[in-house]
């Protein structure tokens, strides 16, 4: 009897440990994947820019398309923003809705990222106020969005990657970014949307930051 | 459960101490590399897309309810 609970005993501990080892893949773990994936996609993404630029450029699913820097989250917080949102494209960074516009464009640039895994890109999604800017270079353009606000929505809610978000089928006349990731953090029970629009296009540094 | 494992181990105790330490680390790796990618997509709690997406490729959100 006694080995018994003991045995049982052990169990439980050895799952704890289990359970946290885990834990850590999926906070950390994950992570480290992400950021291997991005150093490359970013080598990838500045050595196509310098390169002249091929007219007939097909954008794949899973290579980078752009760069977003959001300076509220600092220097050094910087994505390429990969081209899909499958989970193989969103494990490499922030994915691009395809089929939505791309950055720049009249339309919707549509963005979603993980909250807490894969490196967690949006993880600080839930700071940004009106006004805040969201940069997004690419080839030829740095791009300025300025955050003009955020929703609380269900999972389902296609609706807020419509090119005029909320009134799909709708002419879109505005440059508009969407970001958007899961809520409440650690879980996927609904959805966080930031929204923004095109205030400036400038031409691109091109020092473009590497991601790191 | 460990107890009776520590004693199958065989020779002094640094051997059974190598054995034990190189066995946790084999588990570890197998679970850090194997079990955990697998698992992890279908526990994953971190879904940040909308569904029924514009997406052109069109093979279903994997993980989701």
């Amino acid at each position: 009897m006694r080995t018994l609970i003991r045995g049982l005993g052990e169990l439980c501990i050895t799952a704890g440990l289990i359970l946290m080892l885990f834990l850590t893949y999926e906070l950390w773990g994950t992570g480290q994947y992400t950021r291997d994936q991005q150093n490359r996609l970013t080598e990838r993404l500045l050595e196509r820019w310098e390169a002249p630029e091929v007219t007939t450029e097909q954008v794949e699913l899973g290579s980078g398309i752009a760069m977003l820097r959001v300076p509220e989250f600092g220097d050094d917080y910087g994505f390429v923003v990969v081209e899909g949102v499958e989970r193989d494209d969103l494990r490499k960074g922030p994915g691009h809705y395809p089929g939505s516009a791309m950055p720049g464009e009249v339309g919707n640039f549509v963005v979603s990222g993980h909250r807490t895994t894969y490196s967690a890109p949006f993880n600080d999604l839930g700071e940004l106020e009106r006004g805040d800017e969201i940069l997004i270079d690419t080839r030829e353009k740095q791009y300025v969005y300025k955050v003009t606000g955020r929703d609380i929505v269900e999972p389902t809610a296609v609706e807020v990657t419509a090119p005029v978000p909320y009134h799909p089928g709708k002419k879109p006349g505005e440059r508009l970014i969407t970001l958007t990731t899961c809520h409440p953090k650690y879980s996927d029970a609904e959805r966080m949307i930031v929204f923004g629009e095109l205030t400036a296009a400038k031409p691109r540094v091109p020092t473009a930051a590497a991601a790191e | 459960m460990y107890a009776w494992i520590w004693r199958r181990l065989p020779g002094a105790w640094h051997t059974k101490l190598a054995v034990a330490a190189a066995a946790v680390l084999a588990l570890v790796l197998v679970l850090w590399n194997v079990v955990f990618p697998w698992v992890e997509p279908k526990v994953q709690f971190d879904h940040g897309v909308v569904t029924g997406t514009p997406s052109p490729s069109s093979s279903p959100e994997p993980g989701l309810p």
